[in-house]
C-alpha cells in the first residue's frame, strides 16, 4: 500500500449525537440503498430525523449550523448497531465526518468504518460528556485525533482515547484498504482451501 | 481446568490463512452468499482494479431485499429497484456466478435458501452482506455478516481480514412450555444479555432446549445473535443437521455424505470445551414474548407490564423508546391495539413457522381494518405450504399471501407501514423506521403470536387459542 493512504491524524471541529443504541437504520435508512453507487450517501445521513415527510427540515446535530464543516463525531454507547450496511459509515464520511469518538461502537460498524479508512476510537462515559459539553457550548472548539499515539488533544489538554490494535495498525500503515494485502497471499489462499475437506465434495 | 477446544476454535484454525501485519486474521471463506443490496459497489471496486472473482464456484447470488411480493412483472414499477437487479444480472453474468433470480424456484431470502438447498454446511465458514448472516451458524458453521468493502474482498480472495472473537456459551436448559417458540429464546436471550452484550463475543448456543430444537428453530435463534451484539451465533451440528442435510442440492451423496458427517462431527466442540464466559437461561420460565421499545432487547413477557426507565442502565434510553411507541410504564402488552400483521423475514419465514401461524389461523378471520401478510421466505418454502394447503388457510382467514422476499422487515419494496401504524412482526428489528415509516411501531413476537394478533386486532397471549 502506498503511504498516502496512512490515516494518522484527523482534527477539525466535532459534531454532537447523544442516545445510546443508535442502528444503522436511523444512521441511513433502507430506502436509500437501492442506489448502486455511495456516491449520493453523503446527502442521507440521519435523513429521517433531519427532514419530515414534506421536506421540511427538523432540529437534529446534522442540521445545525453550528456544526457545519464539522469532521468528527461525537457519540454514546453501541453506535451503529443492526444491519451491516456499509451505507451508514459511508453516509457519514460523504458527510464529512473523517473520525468517530464515542463510548463503544458495534462490531459491524466499526470494522466497516476501518475498511474505508474512519477511524472509530473510545473514551469513558464521563470523558464523553465533557467532550459532547464542550463541542456543544462552544462548537468552535478544534480537536487533533492522533491514531498513532492514541490521544485526543483539545483546549490545550491531552487525553488518551482506545481503539483496538489491529484497527490501529491498519490505519497508520495505511494497509485499511485490505485487499491488495490480502490479494498478495493468494497462494497461501489456495494452500489452505486444499486442505478443507468440502473443498473437494469430500471426494476422499 | 478445561482444556477441550470449542467449534469456533476449530473452524476458525482451519481456516486461518495467515497473520497479516496488522495483527488481523486472514480467514478463508468456504461460502460467499451475495444479494442486490449490498454488492454493486464491490463489483464496480473489481472492475476499477480488473480483479477476476477467486472462487466463482464458492459464491451464489439471489434477489430477496427489493422484491416486491405481489407482482413481479418486469420490468419492476420501482425503477430504483429495476435498476439495481439488472446491475446484479449483469454483475453475475459478467463474473460467472450462479445465480438464483426471480424466475427460479431456487429464488428466496439468502439465509433461507443457504441451508435449503443444502449450501450451508457444518465446519466451513461463510460470509454475506447481511447482518442476519449468522442464522447459518445453526448448523455449526462459522457466518459472518459483513460490509461492502468486505464483500469487495471475498470477491477478490475469497478470504477476510478479521480479529478472533471470544466464545460465550448459553445453555437453554430444561423445556419450553407450550406457545413458548425458538423466536422467545432469542429474544429472553437478547433482554437478559442486552442488545451490545455479545460485542466481542461469539454466541454457543446449546442445552437441552437447543438439543431438541429443530433445524428451523435452531435458524431462528441463531438468526437474532447480532440483534444481542455477536456477530456470530451457532450450534454444535448433531444427528438433527445431519438428517437435514442429508438428500439436498449441494449436500455430498452417497460415500462422501458419510465423509462429510466424520468431518461435521469432528469439527463439534469437544465436551470439555473452554468458554470465555458460560450464560444459563431455564425454557420453563419462559413465556410468549413481545418487543415494546426500539430495540430488541426492550421485550417483555406476555403476562408482565411495561418496565419503568429507571429500571434500566440507560433510562434515557428507555424514555426514548416510549416516546417513540406512545405509551407508559406500567401498562400491560397484553391488548395492545395493531394495524399490521406480518408474518415472514430470515427470522421466521420457513415452513415451520407458517405452520405455526396457519394453525393458529385455521377456520378464522383477521379482526376487521386489520393489513395481514405472509410472505413465504423462499419460492420452495411457498411451494411446500402450498402442497399443504396453508395458503388457503391463510386466505381463507384474510391474510394476504406473497411471493418470497424480505418484504415488510425492512421495506425496501412496497411492503410498508404507513404513518403511526403498529405492526406485530414475526421479523427481527424493531428500529425506528424500520419497516418503512418514520413513525411507525413494530412488535417483535413469533409467527404464532402474530398470526393471533391478526385475529384479534390486539396483542393476545397465543395459549388462549392453543388452548
Amino acid at each position: 500500500m502506498s503511504n498516502d493512504s496512512k490515516i494518522t491524524n484527523v482534527s477539525g471541529r466535532a459534531i454532537v449525537v447523544r442516545g445510546n443504541d443508535i442502528d444503522t437504520d436511523r444512521i441511513i435508512p433502507a430506502r436509500y440503498l437501492k442506489e448502486p453507487t455511495f456516491a449520493r450517501m453523503g446527502d442521507y445521513p440521519f435523513f429521517d430525523e433531519r427532514f419530515d415527510a414534506a421536506g421540511k427540515t427538523k432540529p437534529h446535530p446534522f442540521n445545525d449550523p453550528k456544526f457545519k464543516g464539522a469532521s468528527l463525531l461525537f457519540v454514546n454507547k453501541n453506535f451503529g448497531c443492526g444491519s451491516s450496511r456499509e451505507h451508514a459509515p459511508q453516509a457519514l464520511y460523504r458527510f464529512g465526518v473523517h473520525a468517530v469518538v464515542g463510548e463503544s461502537f458495534a462490531a459491524i460498524f466499526a470494522g466497516n468504518c476501518v475498511m474505508i479508512g474512519m477511524p472509530t476510537v473510545t473514551v469513558g462515559e464521563r470523558e464523553i460528556e465533557d467532550l459532547m459539553g464542550l463541542a456543544d457550548s462552544k462548537p468552535e472548539t478544534s480537536f487533533a485525533l492522533d491514531i498513532e499515539a492514541k490521544r485526543l488533544a483539545y483546549d490545550g489538554k491531552s487525553i488518551p482515547v482506545d481503539i483496538p490494535e489491529t484497527h490501529r495498525k491498519a490505519l497508520v500503515d495505511g494497509s485499511w484498504d485490505s485487499t491488495g494485502m490480502l490479494r498478495a497471499n493468494l497462494d497461501k489462499v489456495k494452500a489452505t482451501a486444499a486442505k478443507l475437506p468440502y473443498m473437494t465434495g469430500f471426494r476422499s | 481446568m478445561a482444556s477441550g477446544r470449542t467449534l469456533y476454535d476449530k473452524i476458525w484454525d482451519s481456516h486461518t490463512v495467515d497473520i497479516l501485519p496488522t495483527g488481523q486474521t486472514q480467514l478463508f471463506v468456504g461460502l460467499h452468499l451475495i444479494h442486490e443490496i449490498t454488492t454493486a459497489p464491490a463489483f464496480d471496486m473489481l472492475r476499477e482494479n480488473g480483479f477476476k472473482v477467486a472462487f466463482p464456484e464458492r459464491t451464489f447470488a439471489t434477489v430477496d431485499h427489493i422484491v416486491p411480493t405481489d407482482l413481479r412483472t418486469r420490468p419492476f414499477l420501482d425503477a430504483e429497484a429495476e435498476t439495481l437487479i439488472q446491475v446484479l444480472e449483469k454483475n453475475v453474468g459478467e463474473f460467472g456466478i450462479d445465480f438464483f433470480g426471480l424466475d427460479s424456484d431456487k429464488q428466496g431470502i439468502v439465509h433461507v435458501i443457504g441451508p435449503q438447498l443444502g449450501l450451508t454446511q457444518p465446519g466451513i465458514t461463510l460470509a454475506c452482506g447481511d447482518s442476519h448472516t449468522s442464522t447459518h451458524g445453526a448448523f455449526g458453521t462459522l457466518a459472518f455478516g459483513i460490509g461492502t468493502s468486505q464483500v469487495r474482498d471475498v470477491l477478490a480472495t475469497q478470504t477476510l481480514a478479521i480479529d478472533r472473537l471470544k466464545v460465550r456459551r448459553i445453555n437453554v436448559n430444561g423445556s419450553l412450555p407450550p406457545g413458548v417458540y425458538a423466536k422467545d429464546v432469542i429474544l429472553n436471550i437478547i433482554r437478559k444479555l442486552g442488545v451490545s452484550g455479545g460485542k466481542g463475543f461469539a454466541y454457543e448456543y446449546g442445552g437441552a432446549v437447543l438439543d431438541r430444537m429443530s433445524m428451523e428453530e435452531r435458524m431462528t435463534v441463531c438468526n437474532m445473535s447480532i440483534e444481542g451484539g455477536a456477530l456470530v451465533g451457532y450450534v454444535n451440528p448433531d444427528q438433527t443437521t445431519f438428517d437435514f442435510l442429508r438428500g439436498r442440492e449441494y449436500v455430498p451423496k452417497g460415500e462422501a455424505f458419510d465423509r462429510a458427517v466424520t468431518y461435521w462431527k469432528s469439527v463439534a466442540s469437544d465436551a470439555g470445551a473452554r468458554y470465555d464466559d458460560v450464560v444459563d437461561v431455564e425454557g420453563v420460565k419462559l413465556e410468549p414474548t413481545v418487543t415494546w421499545g426500539i430495540n430488541p432487547g426492550q421485550a417483555v413477557g406476555i403476562s408482565e407490564k411495561l418496565p419503568r426507565p429507571e429500571e434500566f442502565p440507560d433510562p434515557d434510553g428507555a424514555r426514548k423508546a416510549y416516546d417513540h411507541m406512545g405509551w407508559s410504564p406500567g401498562a400491560p402488552i397484553l391488548g395492545t391495539p395493531i394495524n399490521v400483521a406480518f408474518v415472514g423475514s430470515c427470522t421466521n419465514s420457513r415452513l415451520s413457522d407458517l405452520r405455526a401461524a396457519a394453525k393458529i389461523a385455521q377456520g378464522k378471520r383477521v379482526a376487521p381494518g386489520i393489513r395481514a401478510l405472509v410472505v413465504p421466505g423462499s419460492a420452495e418454502v411457498k411451494t411446500l405450504a402450498e402442497k399443504e394447503g396453508l395458503h388457503k388457510i391463510f386466505t381463507a382467514a384474510g391474510f394476504e399471501w406473497r411471493e418470497a422476499g424480505c418484504s415488510m422487515c425492512l421495506a425496501m419494496n412496497p411492503d410498508r407501514l404507513q404513518g403511526r401504524e403498529i405492526c406485530a412482526s414475526s421479523s427481527n428489528r424493531n428500529f425506528i423506521g424500520r419497516q418503512g415509516s418514520p413513525g411507525g411501531r413494530t412488535l417483535l413476537m413469533s409467527p404464532a403470536m402474530v398470526a393471533a394478533a391478526a385475529l384479534s386486532g390486539k396483542v393476545v397471549d397465543v395459549r388462549e387459542y392453543l388452548a
